[in-house]
């Protein structure tokens, strides 16, 4: 497995000849067949996985792939599996009893739900940000300290460069260099979220996967997170879960769209990918009537 | 509805009705009596700390500098008020509780939130509480009867234990005040929101690291209070004292010894024949007063502590 995946070029996008019925991003009529995206080494490649919670199927039949250094974002209504499909590339579901994931899920070459595989390893490389922000309640310093000290035993100094660096990489530095041993808890909401990412970026991580990290934030502290997210998607691969359309269209380069399908005889809900493709296209021509319906306010 | 309010604007009236001034009397009433039970609560304390002064200071004018010896026997003749005994058997009987369950008490609490499955702690919290519900009676006669005989007495290197040990008194109250600790500290940690372990899991945190660096540190203002509380029970604590450690206040740094606690010797002299006025009889509130003092000042430190500490979440 690549540790660290670095990639000079873009991201070139191939189109492979859909196998008929194959596919299950349209199971409802639609203008014409969808073409999965292809990426040149994706960061996550997706076969077939279902989420489940016991006997409850949160999302299933997900196929897609998700490219490196690059933002993509998961949109759809309320339930529609698209945190729950987040939390399973970082094996944070792991943690709810009961979760269970099926099919494949590949990061890079390695499996990353093989038994020998382990959720610690994959959560250092495969980072997160929260819909709250949730700093720990110690200083500003340990909370940046903690994931590099889990991880290691590095020297003070060494401590010292990596805190100011990942202050700096989330554009929180110049608000906080004067009071680093300060509660993180003091900070404003958008400072806390920024934290969070910079705590984040401490462990070197290949992966932010971002889950709706704006929705706890005022109008101007998301604003500054989408500025911040632009610029790191130069070092960092970032799949961002949003509620809000418009954020999606502002930061992504790809979405996916996923809608719940409600089975009529057993009344059970579960999420369904819709629709993967450039961000750009989502929005001005989808390939599903759905993806429009919702990107133009008709649904959700 | 009064007449008057529904006969239209002119003879409209914003006084109360009949009705409505029933319900403000209850209403009074109600508020009237909430706040009288609030006061006796409030009353009852004060009225026992009032109750304790001018005894304890009556007798201190009489003894003054004794109660600095070392010999401890207000019931004899003649009577001798040195403290130290009492000091030393409470603080030895309450050092070997603490030492014994704050490892266990703690290991549990931490066990419980963030190791067993639901299903397992569903079941061993109920029984946790049970267990500290289990009467001291109990405890001492157990104490009595199987720890002093069969473990002290038989394996205590130190001099030559008999049927009273503070050693069994201190290890009995461990075992009291153990759940007391698992459980009020379990709370705590349960209660630190989950946003926190996922942000430290995400960081390739392990569990013990979650459990150790981000949790028992979130929730540490929870966990001083179980231990504050525990104190405070262990400290009180006179049947397990007094069947255990026996009713003789020997000076003694050997836990094998027999010793006397402060509460074990107002329970023993209370329930004696001291005179009622007689200076073996104030002694019993000099010694509560003493007590009640480090309670006191244990409950303050702790609850500024708990302030300095306590994490708001929103």
């Amino acid at each position: 497995m690549s540790m660290i995946f670095r990639q000079s070029q873009a991201n070139k996008v191939s189109k492979e000849e859909p196998k008929k019925g194959s596919s299950p991003m349209n199971s409802s009529a639609t203008r014409k067949p969808s073409e999965p995206l292809k990426f040149v080494d994706p960061v996550f490649t997706l076969k077939d996985v279902a989420v489940s919670y016991g006997d409850f199927v949160a999302v299933s039949d997900v196929n897609m792939q998700i490219p490196s250094h690059d933002i993509t974002a998961f949109i759809g209504p309320s339930g529609c599996g698209k945190s729950t499909l987040l939390r399973t590339l970082n094996r944070t579901n792991d943690l709810i009893p009961g979760a269970k994931v099926h099919g494949s899920l590949f990061y890079h070459d390695a499996d990353l739900y093989h038994p020998s595989a382990s959720a610690v390893e994959v959560r250092r490389r495969i980072g997160m940000v929260f819909q709250k922000p949730n700093p720990f309640p110690k200083s500003i310093y340990e909370n940046i300290a903690f994931g590099p000290k889990v991880n290691g035993r590095p020297k003070k100094s060494e401590l010292d460069d990596i805190v100011e660096k990942s202050l700096k990489s989330a554009a929180l530095w110049d608000e906080v260099k004067d009071r680093l041993n300060e509660s993180a808890l003091g900070l404003s909401g958008g400072q806390q979220q920024r934290l969070c990412i910079a705590r984040s970026i401490a462990v070197e991580p290949e992966v932010i996967l971002m889950d709706e990290p704006c929705s706890a934030l005022d109008p101007i502290a998301t604003l500054r997170i989408e500025e911040l997210m632009a610029e790191l998607k130069k070092q960092y691969t970032i799949v961002i879960v949003t509620h809000n359309m418009q954020q999606a269209a502002r930061v992504s380069s790809y979405t996916a769209f996923y809608v719940t399908e409600v089975n009529l005889t057993s009344d059970r809900r579960t999420g369904k990918l819709v629709e993967f493709n450039e961000t750009k296209k989502m929005f001005s021509t989808p390939d599903d009537e759905r993806t429009e319906a919702y990107v133009t306010g008709k649904m959700g | 509805m009064s007449a008057t309010a529904q006969s239209g604007r002119a003879g409209m009236s914003l006084a109360p009705s009949t009705h409505l001034r029933r319900r403000n009397l209850i209403q009074l009433l109600i508020t009237k009596f909430m706040a009288s039970a609030t006061l006796v609560s409030v009353l009852v304390t004060v009225g026992i700390v009032l109750s304790l002064i001018p005894t304890t200071f009556r007798l201190l004018k009489e003894i003054t500098t004794q109660v600095f010896g070392t010999v401890w026997a207000p019931l004899f003749t003649p009577s001798q008020y040195g403290m130290a005994p009492l000091l030393t058997g409470t603080f030895i009987i309450v050092s070997i509780a603490m030492v014994i369950a704050i490892p266990i008490g703690l290991a549990s609490a931490i066990f419980l939130s963030d190791y067993a499955t639901l299903n397992l702690r569903r079941i061993v919290k109920p029984i946790l509480e049970i267990l500290a519900g289990i009467p001291t009676v109990v405890l001492g006669l157990f104490g009595l009867y199987v720890v002093n005989p069969e473990f002290v007495e038989k394996y205590w290197p130190i001099g030559e234990p008999l049927a009273y040990t503070a050693l069994g008194a201190g290890l009995m109250t461990g075992i009291l005040i153990i759940p007391i600790i698992a459980s009020v500290a379990d709370d705590a940690l349960s209660s630190v929101p989950r946003a926190m372990r996922e942000a430290a899991y995400a960081l390739g945190a392990t569990r013990r690291e979650v459990a150790t660096k981000v949790v028992l540190n979130a929730g540490l203002s929870g966990v001083v209070a179980a231990l504050i509380l525990a104190f405070a029970r262990a400290f009180g604590e006179t049947t397990i004292a007094l069947m255990v450690a026996g009713s003789y206040p020997k000076l003694s740094a050997n836990p094998g010894d027999p010793m006397q606690t402060m509460a074990s010797f107002i329970g023993f002299a209370g329930i004696g024949d001291a005179e009622v006025g007689s200076s073996a009889y104030n002694t019993i509130f000099l010694v509560g007063t003493v007590l009640f003092t480090v309670t006191l000042i244990l409950n303050i430190l702790g609850n500024r502590f708990i302030a300095r500490f306590r994490e708001v979440y929103e």
